[in-house]
């Protein structure tokens, strides 16, 4: 289509043709962007509306206004201040362990030593395992029945009989944390692994022959190197963890009695469950709110550092 | 470690699974599982749901994106900018806000239940992502050569479709992994807007499965690796190409 008009064109007046120039790259990007205007826009500009509103799925006589309603019951929900602590622990406690094993991964793969092709492969292997499946998987291993973690446990002394983490309502949190922490690594492995791989191999050689030994070198040389990645990347990665309901829908459905309910989750489960959409939606205005002032947060942040620097 | 679990508890016999418990490997191998969830299930069917919907995405998503990569690329204009921090935006909210409106808008134009349905969402969630990444393969390809093109009187829509697009097969074939993979493992939006056995993803049909018959691990388990494979295929494929596309990307920045 555009091949046409444009060969048509460039015969015509001068005008014409330079509106078809003009509109060229628009032509190119339209079809993309009118799909994510009508499937991402439209609807989150609904959602919005819904909050607002009272929007069940089996109540298909209109949606009345009713203001800030669903804002009220929300303030003094129990479930929802419980989801947001959720949410802090199991985006920090994630993000801190994948780090830490991503870093440390990342270290013993950039140095060259036989078979790392294959051990590479095999670390960055859970990447490629679909969300749900690493769910299902790990409340596998955690089930007594078939699983072998409760036995590991009960082994080690760690746990009185064998028994399901995830029914256990004070540590059932740490179920999904360790199944996102094994599926996320290979994440921040990648990532550091390919900002190490930047750094000159020199510095390293001329510290070495000023006498620096491993521990000075990487504090004074790869840390620094790092450093812009590893915050660009926590900052980032905390926020999708924050959001990624997945695993906890596959692994507790936030149970038990809501222990491990994220904000996330329990959108999905006011949505899907209870087909109460108004209120749903009314949750994900406010994690909307807490995440824009989340982003304000490392605008400042980072302008105040470049400020310093 | 979990996934040789897995593959170990779905060559099990059902006969030693309670008996041998949590032995390393059991004195005997079955794919009895296997077969009865190719045979007697419905699995057959949720997997070739999940390569057309999957299919279907990652072929919409990766002419889409190459168009719009192309024009962010190639083209300085007004409106540039904007597209980009539209794009950007989609990246920062959480998908899953969208859950109950995208119910809403779909229902009534019969889009729910419907692989039709999932196909156009998918493809909107994951064209800006493929965008981008489309528009950084471009940017390694010389400009001269289809100017070289249009000055022979190409138009430059032919240029780009017979000389720019070749030149980008490999990252086609990445932006085409990419997209498979992200469709073939989501479930929130699957869960929410299919409900019946006919149009069900492999996910949503595993998930059905587990809360029916939580007692046959074997044949979950068979069933999830079969989930699996086309991941790892693809994973396989292109492993050794992702580190090193993202070392150039990490040198050049």
């Amino acid at each position: 289509m555009t091949a046409v008009s444009t060969a048509t064109t460039r015969r015509s007046a001068p005008p014409l043709r330079r509106l078809a120039v003009a509109s060229e790259p628009y032509l190119y990007s339209a079809p993309a962007l009118i799909l994510i205007v009508a499937v991402m826009l439209v609807p989150l500009a609904l959602g919005i509306s819904y909050a607002f509103r009272d929007v069940k799925l089996l109540n298909p006589f209109g949606a009345p206004f009713i203001g800030l309603d669903h804002f009220r019951e929300l303030a003094s929900d129990r479930t929802f201040a419980r989801a947001l602590k959720n949410t802090l622990f199991w985006a920090g406690a994630s993000v801190a362990l994948q780090f830490i094993f991503g870093l440390i991964l990342a270290l013993l793969l950039n140095r060259p030593f036989a078979g790392r092709s294959i051990v590479q492969a095999l670390v960055f292997l859970p990447w490629a395992v679909p969300s749900f499946l690493s769910g299902l998987n790990w409340a596998w291993m955690f089930n007594p029945v078939i699983g072998p973690i409760p036995h590991i446990l009960t082994a080690l002394g760690l746990m009185a009989t064998p028994s399901n983490v995830l029914s256990d309502p004070f540590n059932a949190m740490w179920g999904p944390i360790v199944a996102n922490v094994w599926w996320g690594i290979p994440f921040f492995a990648i990532t550091l692994l390919a900002a190490l791989q930047a750094i000159p191999r020199d510095l390293y050689e001329a510290a070495s022959i000023d006498g620096a030994n491993a521990l000075q070198r990487f504090w004074s040389i790869t840390l620094p190197f790092l450093a812009p990645t590893i915050a660009i990347t926590i900052l980032l990665r905390t926020v999708w963890i924050a959001n990624f309901a997945d695993l906890i829908v596959v692994m507790t459905n936030g149970g038990p009695a809501d222990r491990t309910q994220i904000v996330a989750s329990y959108i999905f489960t006011q949505a899907f469950r209870r087909l109460d959409f108004g209120y749903a939606s009314a949750i994900a205005v406010v994690l909307l709110l807490l995440l824009m002032a989340y982003a304000l947060l490392i605008v400042l942040l980072r302008q105040s550092l470049l400020k310093r620097g | 470690m979990p996934l040789y679990w897995l593959l170990k508890v779905s060559v099990t016999p059902n006969n030693l699974l309670y008996t041998e418990g949590v032995r390393m490997w059991p004195s005997q191998t079955s794919f009895e599982h296997y077969a009865f969830v190719l045979a007697h299930s419905d699995f057959p069917k949720f997997f070739e749901n999940s390569v057309i919907v999957s299919g279907s995405t990652a072929v919409i998503v990766t002419i889409l994106a190459s168009l719009a990569g192309y024009a962010l690329s190639r083209f300085n204009f007004r409106g540039k900018y904007w597209i980009v921090v539209l794009m950007l935006l989609t990246q920062m909210f959480p998908l899953v806000m969208l859950i109950a409106p995208m119910f809403k808008m779909l229902s009534p134009l019969g889009l729910t239940n419907s692989l039709t349905g999932l196909v156009i969402v998918y493809t909107a969630f994951n064209v800006p992502f493929a965008t981008f990444l489309m528009q950084s393969f471009f940017d390694g390809i010389p400009k001269d050569l289809e100017e070289a093109a249009m000055i022979d009187g190409a138009t430059r829509f032919r240029a780009f479709r017979e000389i720019i697009l070749p030149l980008t097969l490999p990252g086609i074939a990445a932006t085409l992994g990419f997209v498979f993979t992200a469709a073939w493992s989501e479930l929130l939006f699957a869960l929410m807007l299919i409900s019946g056995v006919d149009a069900s993803t492999f996910p949503v049909g595993l998930l059905t499965f587990v809360s029916k018959f939580s007692v046959d691990f074997g044949q979950m388990m068979a069933a999830g690796v079969l989930a699996l494979i086309p991941a790892c295929l693809f994973f396989l494929l292109i492993q050794r190409f992702l580190v090193q596309g993202l070392t150039a990307g990490a040198v050049k920045g």
